[in-house]
This record gives C-alpha cells, sequence and structure tokens, in this order.
C-alpha cells in the first residue's frame, strides 16, 4: 500500500495525453471578448498624447487606461511601485499603457497598429554599470532596489594575510523561461464577486494582488488555477498583472474578458532570469584550503522592483557555494535598468552565484597547480560546518556524498585521460573535455520567508470516506498533485487511488504560500502528512481501522450530520532555528539539497560547435517521494541549464530583447542533449515528510559551471560568461592562437 | 467551402481561406488537444497528420486542405480508452506540464508509421521538431520506445 517512493500515475495525466486537459485558451467562455495590450515602445519617458486611428472602428472595442482602475494604480507584490497601467511615465519598452478588447480575437490584434503613443523620450538606462553611477536616477534615490551584506570573521585581514589571492569576475545573462504554453487570464463578475482564471503558479498571490486594484475585500474576489503549461517561474509574478489587466477590461465591458499572450509578447513584456556579475577575491592557503572569501554580486532588476531583494537574496546565501570558509564577506545590490522587470526564474538567483563561485575554483586550481575536484573535496561542507551566516549543519550534508558519486559514475581519472590521448592527436576532429561542479540549494523559502507565509493546508473527509488534499499548490507539470497525494495516502494508510486533489481554487482551498521555491514537497507536504495524521488520529477514536470498510465506517461516523470535515495544519517553524533578517545571520534555510554534476563534451575544431557526449549528475533530494517525477525534475531541469549554459542566448538592445521568438532563441531539442545520467541520493531531512527536501530548482544551478569547466578542459580557456556559443569559442581560440 | 476529414469524420468549413488550421480545429470544430506555442512553425504543439505527415498546423492555410485527411490527437485515444503511445507517456513520465504532449505524440505516431525504430537517435530525430520545455525529453524518449517496443 505504500505509495511514498512509487512511481504513481500522475492524477492529471489522462487528460494531458489525451488532449482533453483544460489550459486558459481551451475555455470556450461564452460571451467573451479578447483583449489585448498597446505597450510602449520607448523604454524611458512621459507620455504626451494618445491617437487612435479614426478608419478603424474603435466602437465595436472597449478601452481601458489608468483611469478606469477603481482602485489603486499599482500591481502588489514586495514593493508598489510597478502600475498596472502607465500613469503618464515609461519606465521600459514594453510597459502597458492601454488595454483594448473586442469580440473577434483578430480584430483585437489589429487593433494595436491603430494606436499610436505620442511619448517624449528621456534618457534611458541600460547597464548595470550606468545604473549604479547613477547615469540618471531613474528608481528611488540612487537606482537600488536592495543592497545586502554577510559577514563572517574578519574578511579583510584574513585577505592581507592569505599566502594566495586569486581575483576573477564572473558574468550570466538573462534566460527566458520559455514555457511552451503562454501566459494566459480570463476575468469576469459574478455579481460583486471578481473571478480570475489562468495559467499560474500562485492562485494567492494573485488574490492579493487584485484587491487594492479593485478596492475589493479577500471575499470578493476568487482565482482559479487552469491546467499550467509550465512556469518556472515565469509564472510566479506576472499573472497578477495580466489578471489585472483581464479583470480592468471585464469590469469595464461589463463581459467576461480573456487575454492569452502571443510567444512575441511573452518573450518581450513578461519576466526573464536577472542577469548578474559576481566578483571574487579568494584567500587560500598554499595547497588550496579557504581563508577569505570576498564577493561582490549586482543584479539587474529591470524598471521594477517585483522580486528582485528576493532572488538577490537567494543569491548572496549561495554566493560562497558549499565550501566552508572562516571568514567571509559579501555585499549584493540588485539594481534598476530600463527594461523589462527581470523575476523569478527555476533557482532564483542561485545559479548565477554559483556559476560564478564554481568557475572561480577552476581559475584557483589553474593558479595552484592543483586538480579542482581536490579543491572542492577540500573544503566542502559536512556536518558541523559553519557557513557565512553563521548556520551550523546539523543534519543531511550529502556534498562529499553527491560529489564521490558522480566522480565514480563518470570516471573522472580514467575519463580525463582518456581526453589527453584524444586531443594530443592534431587528426582528430575534436577537443574533448571533462568538467565538474558542486553546489547546495536552501530547501524552500529563504530565511524568514515561511514564517510571514504562515502557510496553511489540510484534507477533508467525506461521508463517503473520500479524502481530498486541500492546498493552494499548483500542478504546472513538477508533479504537485501526484506527489502531495502519495504523501496524504501514506499516512492515512490509503492507497494512492483513495485520495483526490482539489483543484487550486481561493474559495475551495486555503493559503499554502505559492508554488516556487522547491517548497511544495518538502512544506506543504509537510503540512498535508500533519493534517492527514489529525484526521487518522481522529478517524481512530472508535479503535484502530482495519481495511476500506472500516475506513468508510469511520468517515461516516466522523461527519455525523455534516457532509465533510476538514483538518488543516498551520506551518511553524522548527524549535531552535533562527534568522536576523535584517544582518543576515542564523539559520537561512532549514535545509539544504546537494548536487554535482560532471559533464563530458567535444568542441568540433573547424566550426567550434560543442557537443554534449555525457551528462552525469548526482543529486540529493532527501527522499524521493515519487521516483519518476524526481528525476523527470533533475533531467528537465539539468536540460533547461544546459540551453544556458550553450545555447540561450538574450540579445537586448535598447532595452528590448531583439529575438523573441523560438526561431532565434534557441532552446534544446532532442537532439541537442545526451541521456543525462541520474544518481538520486536519499539523505533525509528530520523537518521533511517522509524526509523529503525538495528537488524542483536545484537541476538549474550545477550543469552550467560543469559545462563551463569541461570547455577549459577541452580547450584551455576559462570561460567567465554563459551562454559560451560557437562563435565565442572561435574569439577566444584564435586570440589564443594569435597570442 | 472547403471539405476535409477530421479524424476520420467529414467536415466543412465555409469562412476565410487563409485562417490557420490549427485556428480551424480548436474555434471552428472545437479540438482543442492541438495548441500554440509559438505561431511560426518552431515548437511543434500543434503538429497533426495531414495525408499521414507530421505537420505543424500553424502554418496551413486552409485553404490548401480540400479533399486532406487530417488526424490530431484526440484520434489516438481518449482519457478513458487511451492508446498505446498515450498510455506509454503516461506510465513513463513523457507528460509533465502537457503542453507539448499532443504535438509529441502526433510526431510519435508518425514515426511509428515509417517503421518506428526505437533506436535513441532514431527517435531524437523524430521528435527533434518538437520543443519540450519539462522533460528534458528523456522520458518522451523512453515513453515512445516502451510503445513501440511493445513493453509496459
Amino acid at each position: 500500500m505504500r505509495s511514498v517512493g512509487a512511481n504513481a500515475r500522475r492524477k492529471e495525466g489522462p487528460e494531458k495525453v489525451g488532449g482533453t486537459a483544460q489550459y486558459i485558451d481551451d475555455y470556450d467562455i461564452p460571451g467573451a471578448l479578447f483583449g489585448v495590450s498597446v505597450r510602449s515602445q520607448v523604454p524611458a519617458g512621459r507620455i504626451k498624447a494618445v491617437h487612435f486611428d479614426p478608419a478603424f472602428p474603435w466602437q465595436e472595442c472597449v478601452v481601458a487606461d489608468a483611469r478606469d482602475i477603481p482602485g489603486q494604480n499599482v500591481v502588489r507584490l514586495l514593493g508598489d511601485d510597478q502600475p498596472l497601467l502607465a500613469d503618464g511615465v515609461i519606465r521600459h519598452p514594453f510597459e502597458p499603457v492601454l488595454l483594448v478588447a473586442h469580440p473577434d480575437r483578430a480584430t483585437a490584434w489589429r487593433a494595436l497598429k491603430h494606436v499610436r503613443l505620442e511619448v517624449e523620450p528621456e534618457e534611458p538606462v541600460f547597464t548595470m554599470e550606468d545604473s549604479l553611477a547613477k547615469k540618471r536616477v531613474i528608481w528611488g534615490e540612487d537606482n537600488v532596489f536592495k543592497t545586502i551584506t554577510i559577514k563572517k570573521g574578519d574578511c579583510a585581514a584574513a585577505l592581507a594575510a592569505a599566502p594566495v589571492v586569486v581575483e576573477g569576475t564572473y558574468s550570466v545573462p538573462h534566460q527566458e523561461q520559455a514555457y511552451i504554453e503562454n501566459q494566459g487570464m480570463a476575468a469576469w463578475f459574478e455579481g460583486e464577486t471578481l473571478v480570475v482564471m489562468g495559467s499560474l503558479q500562485c492562485p494567492y498571490y494573485v488574490h492579493k494582488a487584485l484587491q487594492p486594484i479593485f478596492a475589493l475585500p479577500p471575499e470578493k474576489v476568487r482565482v482559479l488555477h487552469c491546467v499550467t503549461g509550465g512556469g518556472f517561474g515565469g509564472k510566479e509574478e506576472y499573472p497578477n498583472m495580466l489578471g489585472g489587466h483581464a479583470a480592468l477590461l471585464a469590469l469595464k465591458a461589463k463581459r467576461p474578458v480573456k487575454m492569452i499572450y502571443d510567444r512575441l509578447e511573452d518573450m518581450l513584456a513578461t519576466t526573464k532570469r536577472h542577469p548578474a556579475v559576481v566578483r571574487h577575491r579568494t584567500g587560500l592557503t598554499k595547497d588550496g584550503r579557504l581563508l577569505a572569501q570576498e564577493i561582490d554580486i549586482v543584479m539587474d532588476g529591470g524598471a521594477y522592483m517585483t522580486l528582485s531583494p528576493v532572488v538577490l537574496s537567494r543569491g548572496i546565501l549561495h554566493a560562497t557555494g558549499p565550501y566552508e570558509c572562516p571568514a567571509v564577506s559579501v555585499t549584493a545590490r540588485a539594481v534598476a535598468t530600463n527594461t523589462p522587470p527581470n523575476g523569478a526564474f527555476r533557482g532564483f538567483g542561485a545559479p548565477q552565484t554559483l556559476f560564478a563561485i564554481e568557475m572561480h575554483w577552476e581559475k584557483i586550481a589553474a593558479v595552484l597547480k592543483k586538480d579542482s575536484l581536490e579543491l572542492r573535496r577540500a573544503n566542502a561542507v559536512k556536518i558541523g560546518s559553519v557557513l557565512a551566516t553563521g548556520q551550523v549543519l546539523k543534519e543531511s550534508v550529502s556534498a562529499a556524498e553527491v560529489l564521490e558519486k558522480t566522480v565514480k559514475r563518470v570516471g573522472w581519472d580514467k575519463t580525463k585521460k582518456a581526453h589527453a590521448r584524444w586531443n594530443a592527436d592534431a587528426k582528430k576532429p575534436t577537443l574533448r573535455g571533462l568538467g565538474l561542479a558542486l553546489v547546495h540549494h536552501g530547501a524552500g523559502f529563504t530565511g524568514n520567508g515561511e514564517d510571514y507565509l504562515k502557510s496553511r493546508a489540510g484534507v477533508a473527509v467525506d461521508r463517503a470516506g473520500r479524502v481530498r488534499v486541500l492546498a493552494g499548490s499548483t500542478e504546472m507539470g513538477q508533479g504537485a498533485t501526484s506527489t502531495l497525494a502519495q504523501i496524504v495516502a501514506d499516512a492515512l494508510e490509503l492507497p494512492y487511488d483513495a485520495v483526490s486533489v482539489e483543484r487550486p481554487d481561493t474559495a475551495k482551498v486555503p493559503d499554502s504560500g505559492p508554488t516556487v521555491a522547491s517548497r511544495t514537497t518538502m512544506v506543504v507536504g509537510g503540512l498535508l502528512r500533519r493534517a492527514a495524521l489529525d484526521l487518522k488520529t481522529a478517524l481512530e477514536a472508535g479503535g484502530k481501522l482495519r481495511g476500506p470498510a472500516a475506513f468508510k465506517a469511520a468517515a461516516k461516523r466522523l461527519c455525523g450530520t455534516a457532509p465533510e470535515r476538514r483538518f488543516l495544519a498551520d506551518y511553524h517553524r522548527a524549535a531552535g532555528s533562527s534568522f536576523d533578517d535584517k544582518n543576515y545571520v542564523g539559520d537561512a534555510y532549514g535545509c539544504y539539497g546537494y548536487a554535482a554534476c560532471a559533464v563530458e563534451l567535444e568542441v568540433d575544431k573547424a566550426t567550434y560547435e560543442v557537443k554534449l557526449l555525457r551528462v552525469v549528475t548526482a543529486q540529493d533530494v532527501g527522499k524521493a517521494v515519487n521516483p519518476g517525477v524526481v528525476e523527470g525534475q533533475i533531467v528537465g531541469g539539468s536540460v533547461q541549464a544546459l540551453g544556458w549554459a550553450l545555447l540561450e542566448n538574450c540579445v537586448y538592445k535598447d532595452g528590448a530583447l531583439q529575438n523573441p521568438r523560438l526561431t532565434d532563441y534557441v532552446i534544446p531539442t532532442a537532439l541537442d542533449v545526451p541521456d543525462i545520467d541520474v544518481i538520486v541520493v536519499e539523505n533525509p531531512y528530520s523537518n521533511g515528510p517522509f524526509g523529503a527536501k525538495g528537488v524542483g530548482e536545484m537541476p538549474m544551478d550545477v550543469p552550467g559551471p560543469a559545462v563551463a569547466a569541461a570547455l577549459l578542459a577541452a580547450t584551455g580557456v576559462l570561460f567567465t560568461f554563459l551562454p559560451i556559443l560557437p562563435e565565442r569559442i572561435q574569439e577566444a581560440l584564435c586570440s589564443q592562437e594569435a597570442a | 467551402m472547403i471539405r476535409l476529414s477530421v479524424n476520420g469524420k467529414r467536415r466543412s468549413y465555409a469562412g476565410h481561406p487563409f485562417k490557420r488550421l490549427l485556428d480551424v480545429l480548436r474555434e471552428d470544430f472545437r479540438l482543442t488537444g492541438s495548441k500554440e506555442g509559438c505561431g511560426e512553425g518552431e515548437c511543434g504543439a500543434c503538429s497533426v497528420l495531414i495525408d499521414g505527415e507530421p505537420v505543424n498546423s500553424c502554418l496551413i492555410p486552409v485553404g490548401q486542405l480540400e479533399g486532406a485527411k487530417i488526424e490530431t490527437v484526440e484520434s489516438l485515444g481518449t482519457p478513458e480508452k487511451l492508446g498505446r503511445l498515450q498510455k506509454a507517456f503516461l506510465e513513463h513520465g513523457g507528460a509533465q506540464c502537457g503542453i507539448c504532449t499532443p504535438g509529441m505524440l502526433v510526431a510519435a505516431e508518425a514515426h511509428r508509421r515509417c517503421g518506428g525504430s526505437t533506436k535513441r537517435q532514431a527517435l531524437c530525430r523524430a521528435l527533434a521538431g518538437n520543443l519540450c520545455r519539462c522533460t528534458g525529453y528523456k522520458h518522451i524518449i523512453e515513453s515512445v520506445a516502451a510503445a513501440l517496443s511493445g513493453k509496459r
């Protein structure tokens, strides 16, 4: 009967493979208009006038602007700086200014060609350097959304005394989530209640964001989740904006409104991964032990704050890597530019800073003339290690285990020797290399995040003994539905099929927090397990339950005259842990996952194309509640990271993405990646349900630096940036030859 | 009037001849299994079979399809009675978010009909016109291989 640890089938699987699963654009909403957005097109300026082409049938359209907003013109998130619709001021090239709805979709799109904005341009700021230099102040007093520092020991003194000091600067670019289902939302009013439905990760984020816009109390706003075609962070915050737009048009039109972006608009206007520049100055002993880490991080937040402070927070907390160092000083800043806001993307700041530290190990290895593997072995955290925040690692530390398992599977020494022979043969058409990276990933929300969220989740049982999971966590492909049902089924000793999962709907499920930060299995799964155990205790009041008939009888007894009984559990921080989020001291995360990745590749000597030969990764997830789902997360996340490393190139000009299509923004196809070799490590966490500590984001952290390390091994060039395109390899090798 | 066969049923269409087959299927025939991911023939989420050939339905004006035989994901089975490929996707984790799945299944069906080699390279080539952002392709390839080799 145990379903935890088994490959339970996806609950929503039959509809997905049958082609009948209902994504937002598949709903035929009677009487609905189709909405589109008129955007600024210039990166910075002031709107002087809006001109409507008189030849277009505007009388058939509903047009809304900032003046139609009944409440506050704001997309509520961490700061209240982003307007729902531009109110005079333009801060990035795709700022929404007007909304247009028409009964016919094609006509609505056509309307966009018949509106012209007259804008008085202002001097834009596009780069992090210009922003920090206050070339023009475009946000707050100094263009800085957030500054965070972490201090451990006396870093300056330790650096001054260190026998070896190595410096390096590393940069990583934007990345597009490229979920295959574009963003889409629909909205309508039922009496005075606003109902919004769509493709989204966090129903309660949308619920909170809509209230100030429409000046409605919580009970007059209802948010429903649809089958969601991928999110990866991209549907964490943007649905707040798009839901607000659809709802504003619905309010004005007094009819339902559906807004579905096409790929172009989705890629131009919605959030991307934050680009980052990370500088390291590291003091070491001559044999490669860490003495001091001085790190400076700058991230480009785009035009509005959105989630930048928390992306920065996760970034800084992972900046030292999974290594112990006696003296650390890290400064991190997120700055404003006149580009569309950046936001959440799988890994959330950690892939950026982990790329830097892992590449820095390669640089250190070259300086010390040592194998970077040995340096990682010598410095990796273990039980009892103290992190930069002073957090003492007390349990479930697997840095060494994932490293050794990966190294063993890939045959580190043997493969390196084989590559040396291959590369020495001038007749071979390629250069081969093997590279390695090691990371950790904090499980769940950062610092006190979970305390602020106060998540709640639970189970319901009805008189017929049917059990339902009640959680605001959404299924977007990652397998949350089956995983949560498996946890509840085991807690109640029921078969998996006896547990169903309520559709996330703010009218029906409690706020179990956003579906982000690899927190669903660990945090929400943990709440559900507790709620299910409470239910079990209540059911067993009349004696131990033996078999389904006894369960049903007990459920009927428990419900009495009520149709169902609900058992809810609330989040409480684990005893003995604390975090000071002013000074960044303490237990930043309850626990960490650990992952290592080895990449074997070859570079064509004529075309500089990179072919991945082998990717091996060992990842510690605590407990694989559903091993198939876990492997799916690890492989899928790894391939996104391989795309970021080798293919995905966001080209910006004047603050706008120049390749906003899947034709010229290239993500991996089946031909671009090898069969990823996954080793799942299960080192349980005492506070996770059945030991689970989450998996969603970690696979994104580790292949990027492993690819760059493999290219270093193949070519002798230390690439300090991503993506490493063939033309970059050509430039590097040709300039090396010239020198 | 355009007359065509969709999933074995005779259908007619009397609208604009330049309307994309994808929109005709989704809006006029209410067959929403085929999805739009990019609208320019890059992602394959809208893949259907036209006279047995896998084609991006977002690139085909319906006016070209007089007398054509169209097969969509809905022709492969229903959630209640899944076809062999669909079952294999369910069993082997071939579908995560599911948005690319209809197109993947159609591409896999086309591959099955032209011999259906279960060699990894052949499967990757057969599916290379269909983008998936969730799975990293491993479980999709395993699903198709399992369906074609007849094991569960």
